[in-house]
């Protein structure tokens, strides 16, 4: 809502000397953000008022060029050369004199052009900077301003206008008459309320025939008819001005006029040209197939929800949204009949919305006009179009008028006092609640609110409180800490996420989120196959790429995508981690849509809650590159598949999980270097290398290695037990054993573990060899054991028998032999 | 050698004669002195403290003296012997340590070379900042609740007083979810956590909520279609707007700093009456100390609570919600939207782990 302060003084009585830096402070403390103070545009020297006096045609140039007397309040008047042919002798137009700047160092002098001396410049709107016009010169009309006259005084060069930011709730403020209110109230000074307006004494039959079939969404419609407009007569200056002020641009005036009306009362209306208008006018909803034309031309198909005003024709125009097309008034119009109305403001909503048709009035609609003034906006603007288009009002209003009492909130009036933690009195409670404009009754503390006309958003007792609270002001409201009851910490979970997110950071991984929207593509390019259930996705409605609408169901998109970009910028080795909610698709039932006026019923409760997919949280890691650099102490390691099962490890054990691999097959990752990844014998995810044909398709360096798995999936971590620790010495020994390939090392050190038993304190793998005198087809497996007991120094015998058995089991097992 | 009983006087035992002891001693001293390292004290050695070094073999004599010239004649020898180990020990002990410094001075390494083997993680600046902020809270004896990004249009909208036909609900550029009756959004706050916690539990509550949100926004320099958020509920009897500046006044104290504090601005959302916005005056802000908006807050609304089952004659509560990254954006001089959400390792690997 833009807010001339030109014009809000004409209502307001603003103290005076009052700043721009003050109105902004009390805007802001009223609720009202200020967007922008525009400040109006920099003009110096002479700019006055000037009267066309003569015109004289010079022909023989490229163009028409015209040689004008104007009158600028001296003695005699000043010729001045114009290009420009929109206005007439007797029009009062802008003359920047000999000595003006206007904006962009724009200096006026006297000089000589088409052989005649310029003694000024008659200005168009975007030459004083006011505008965008610049299709012909500014003409102010014929008469109200006399020559001479300053013309900032004219042209608002000293106003300046605030851009407010009006909330939703508050429909009353997208006026002047809101905003002045507010202001006057928290200012503390007088105001003159616009809509208080004495009504003429109309006359005579109704100006149409009118019904309302729905009274529900439209409790009240008024109109009123005038006849001989003028068809050209012009908006005034003023009027057009003021418009451009507030950002709508000038039509004509009986549009003009009518949106003015809106701007200083808030009430939205709308003007048919009479003679289009096909008899009587029914207000109701519409039938199913109905069409419409709007005035933007659009031929559009209507729902039984889409409120309408219609003739014995059918639709002529959609309530509060936008008027038809065959009543438009046009350039030949003489006979308008002009309407207000009261709509619902859902209804409102709903059709904006259904139809995409915001409009000024729409937004004024939904957020709730003030159903009193309808009638005084007809004849604000009858007003205006008598005064400056010549036309005259035939017979009385119409006024369809079914509205209700208004609601009556009973209120403690130490409520918001309670609310706020300020001691309100209930003077100060009932003083701000009249400057409200709501009616006050009731002794003490119980008193009665009628809330105004305009406040549709005052329903409850909390809403009055939040405007005790706005006008007495927020600073008033003290800083207390209030003291919770003893809260339980962290969940285990939230604290295992936290775990995981330092230990994969503490190994060298950069956590990197990225947006969980993905697509066909980027599963292609993983090489899922056509059943994989990570095609099964939740897809977005109202996407912002086309290409991805759908929801992660793996973090690997976006997480390849994040390495990608890393590597594009030239990093070469990125380790990257990622956690956070996956969201697995699937059918599912519709959530319910419950009432709110109070708690779901607890099966509809459950449904809703059901309805919402499980969102499992994942972990993911992405390296590539060098793991270890090279560097003074030698070579560096590349990132391999390893990397990505040790992060795996890592994170199992930062949540405290035992964690075992296997071999895997799984895309993305290459066949015969995935890592299966097992919690308690269940697969919670995958680590390895990515399959080539993967790496290729998005561009990354081969050998890129992955890790993805199900951190919700890892069972919560029981409470540690402490082992014995013994304090007789261990037994070292080393065992070395030949095995076929395509037997898991991890397979041979459980069967080692399982045999050597509880002697046993560790084993660790620490050789791979293969070629000779291994024989091909088998490697050397070399492990260190611990052992150890409990309550007593090992002997060598015992120390043989423990080798003896492990090496026993490992045979057994896996066919493991003793390495010559 | 002398037979044992033949009455000798020791002194004229040559080997036991105080020259010889003194020759001994004095010969043995110069060659310890002599020795250059530990090398040639050990080689000099056996000549002067061996079992066939002089004062050694002197040792044998006494045996076949008489008992009085014995002890005289074994004080003597001690007296020497115990000089010459002496002379021995300095020596070693002197060698020694003039060894022990060589080596260490050639064992000396250049300490500023890097050892840099194992690259560098980092914790995104977002989480590490959730994490203060929830521990903030905690610490205040609150919990933090949780819940799914993917959220029944209900409850983000509904049971928040976002009727089906409210305008914020158009205003809040929601992701809607296919098909068209799944009932589904992409949460477009924080703010359905407070209904789930309060549908879930009685009061008193005091919960944290951090989390993801999308609005249909384009990515830009100060926009982001998906960010995150952190939601505050607390409801309690008798809690007033005063107990929500003390909490929000003291997140900001902790969060920035001692003289740190929030400013309100009447505002509107439909879960809270009265709502309003803050600012917080943040004095280590680059530009200079300032105010900077940074979220909402307010009363929440009676119609939340009874969508609730919670009595709003019984109990009050309060809520506030904040942008993280706006947090993040000026409490560490980000400048553009982009580097918080395009995981540049560069950006994200200078916050390092802070906790």
């Amino acid at each position: 809502m833009k807010v001339p302060v030109s014009w809000l003084s004409e209502i307001v009585d603003l103290p005076a000397g009052i700043t721009v830096e003050q109105l902004d402070a009390a805007f802001v403390r009223l609720g009202f953000e200020v967007e922008e103070i525009v400040r109006p545009p920099a003009t110096t020297g002479p700019l006055v008022v000037g009267r066309v006096l003569e015109i004289e045609e010079l022909t023989g140039f490229k163009k028409p060029i015209r040689y004008c007397q104007v009158e600028v309040g001296e003695s005699e008047p000043r010729g001045i050369v114009c290009g420009a042919r929109n206005f007439a002798v007797g029009d009062l137009v802008v003359a920047a004199l000999p000595g003006a700047v206007l904006p962009g160092d724009f200096a006026i002098a006297a000089r000589k052009t088409y052989d005649h001396v310029s003694d000024g410049m008659i200005c168009s709107v975007r030459e004083l900077g006011i505008g965008e016009d610049h299709a012909g010169i500014l003409v102010l009309g014929q008469e109200g301003f006399e020559p001479g006259t300053p013309a900032a005084d004219v042209l608002g060069l000293e106003d300046v206008v605030f851009d407010l930011e009006v909330t939703p709730d508050r429909g009353y403020a997208m006026s002047m008459r809101g905003i002045a209110r507010d202001l006057a109230g928290v200012l503390g000074v007088s105001w003159r309320d616009p809509a208080d307006l004495p009504l003429p004494e109309w006359s005579g039959a109704p100006a149409w025939q009118v019904s309302v079939a729905d009274p529900d969404r439209c409790d009240r419609f008024s109109m009123l008819a005038l006849e001989d407009l003028g068809p050209a007569a012009p908006s005034p200056w003023a009027l057009r001005q003021r418009l451009a002020q507030c950002g709508i641009r000038s039509i004509s005036l009986a549009v003009d006029v009518t949106n003015y009306v809106m701007l200083e009362l808030g009430q939205p209306m709308h003007a048919f040209d009479r003679d289009t208008v096909r008899g009587p006018i029914t207000v109701r909803r519409a039938a199913a197939g109905e069409r419409l034309t709007t005035l933007d031309g659009a031929d559009r198909a209507l729902t039984e929800d889409d409120l309408l005003i219609t003739d014995e024709s059918g639709p002529i125009g959609m309530a509060g949204v936008m008027g038809g097309a065959s009543t438009e008034i046009g350039d030949g119009t003489t006979a308008v009949l002009l309407e207000a109305a009261h709509w619902e403001q859902t209804g409102i909503s709903r059709g904006v919305r259904r139809h995409r048709l915001p409009s000024e009035a729409g937004k004024r609609f939904e957020r709730g006009t003030d159903p009193e003034v309808t009638v005084v906006a007809l004849a604000r603007a009858a007003g205006l179009l008598v005064e400056h288009g010549g036309a005259r009002v035939v017979g009385a209003p119409v006024d369809v008028d079914t509205r209700g009492p208004r609601p009556v909130i009973a209120m403690d009036a130490a409520l918001p006092g309670r609310v706020a933690g300020v001691a309100y009195t209930r003077e100060q409670v009932v003083e701000v609640l009249a400057a409200v404009g709501a009616e006050v009754v009731g002794e003490g503390a119980a008193i009665r609110v009628t809330p105004p006309s305009w406040r549709a958003d005052l329903l409850e007792p909390a809403d009055l409180v939040e405007e005790v609270v706005r006008f007495r002001g927020f600073d008033e409201i003290p800083s207390i800490l209030p003291t919770a009851p003893p809260g339980r910490g962290l969940t285990e979970r939230q604290r295992r996420r936290r775990s995981i997110g330092r230990a994969l950071a503490d190994a060298g991984y950069v956590e990197a989120p990225a947006f969980p929207f993905t697509g066909a593509p980027q599963l292609d390019a993983l090489g899922l196959p056509e059943d994989d259930d990570r095609r099964r996705v939740n897809t977005v409605r109202n996407p912002l790429s086309e290409e991805a609408p759908a929801l992660r169901t793996t973090l690997l998109p976006g997480l390849l995508a994040s390495l990608g970009r890393n590597l594009a910028r030239g990093l070469r080795d990125v380790a990257l981690f990622e956690h956070g909610a996956v969201f697995p698709g699937g059918e599912r039932s519709a959530a319910p849509l419950p009432g709110v006026d109070r708690r779901p019923d607890d099966a509809t409760l459950a449904a809703l809650l059901g309805a919402v997919p499980a969102q499992p949280w994942h972990v993911a890691v992405a390296i590539t590159g060098q793991r270890e650099p090279r560097g003074w102490w030698g070579p560096g390691r590349p990132a391999e598949w390893a990397d990505a099962v040790q992060a795996a490890r890592v994170v199992a054990q930062a949540a405290g999980a035992e964690l075992t691999v296997r071999a895997g097959e799984r895309a993305p990752w290459h066949p015969g270097r995935c890592a299966e990844l097992l919690v308690d014998g269940t697969v919670v995810g995958y680590a390895g290398e990515l399959h080539p044909k993967v790496c290729e398709n998005l561009g990354l360096p081969p050998r890129t290695s992955v890790m993805e798995l199900d951190a919700d999936a890892l069972p919560a971590p029981a409470v540690p037990q402490a082992p014995p620790i013994s304090t007789f010495p261990p037994v070292l020994i080393d065992l070395a054993v030949v095995v076929r390939d395509e037997v898991p090392a991890a397979e041979v050190a459980a069967a080692l573990r399982e045999g050597a038993g509880e002697l046993l304190e560790s084993l660790r793998l620490f050789d791979v060899y293969t070629g000779a005198p291994v024989p091909s087809g088998s490697r050397s497996l070399a492990y260190a054991l611990t052992l150890r007991a409990p309550d007593r120094t090992l002997t060598g015998e015992e120390a043989t028998a423990v080798r003896d058995a492990a090496l026993a089991a490992a045979t057994a097992a896996t066919g493991a032999q003793l390495r010559a | 050698m002398s037979g044992a009983n033949d009455p000798y006087d020791p002194k004229q035992v040559a080997a036991l004669s105080q020259e010889s002891l003194e020759e001994a001693l004095t010969l043995g001293v110069a060659a310890f002195a002599a020795a250059a390292d530990l090398e040639q004290l050990a080689a000099v050695r056996p000549d002067h403290l061996g079992d066939r070094a002089p004062l050694l073999l002197a040792r044998r004599e006494l045996g076949a003296l008489p008992p009085a010239a014995r002890s005289d004649a074994g004080k003597r020898l001690n007296g020497v012997l115990g000089d010459l180990k002496k002379a021995y020990a300095e020596r070693l002990e002197q060698l020694e340590a003039e060894r022990d410094a060589r080596v260490l001075a050639e064992e000396r390494v250049d300490v500023t070379l890097p050892w840099d083997r194992t690259p560098r993680g980092a914790r995104h600046p977002l989480t590490t900042l959730t994490d203060r902020i929830a521990d903030i809270f905690v610490g205040m004896g609150y919990e933090v609740a949780e819940g799914p990004e993917l959220e029944a249009e209900w409850l983000n909208f509904d049971a928040l007083n976002i009727g089906p036909d409210h305008p914020s609900r158009s205003m809040m550029d929601t992701f809607f979810v296919a098909p068209e009756d799944s009932g589904l959004v992409l949460r477009t706050h924080t703010s359905p956590v407070q209904a789930r916690t309060m549908l879930d539990r009685q009061p008193p509550i005091y919960v944290v909520a951090p989390g993801r949100v999308y609005r249909t926004d384009e990515l830009d320099a100060t926009h982001l279609p998906v960010f995150h958020q952190v939601e505050g509920l607390a409801v309690d009897k008798g809690l007033t707007m005063a107990h929500l500046r003390g909490t929000l006044d003291h997140l900001a104290r902790q969060l920035f700093g001692p003289d740190a504090r929030t400013r309100w601005r009447p505002h509107f959302f439909p879960f809270t009456e009265p709502s309003a916005e803050f600012d917080v005056w943040f004095p280590e802000h680059r530009d200079g100390p300032q105010w900077v908006e940074w979220g909402g807050c307010g009363m929440v609304n009676p119609r939340v609570l009874r969508a609730c089952g919670i009595d709003p004659d019984e109990y009050s509560g309060f809520a506030f919600g904040m942008g993280i990254e706006r947090a993040l954006q000026f409490r560490s001089a980000v400048s553009d939207m982009h580097d918080i959400a395009e995981a540049d390792v560069r950006f994200t690997s200078a916050f390092g782990v802070e906790q």
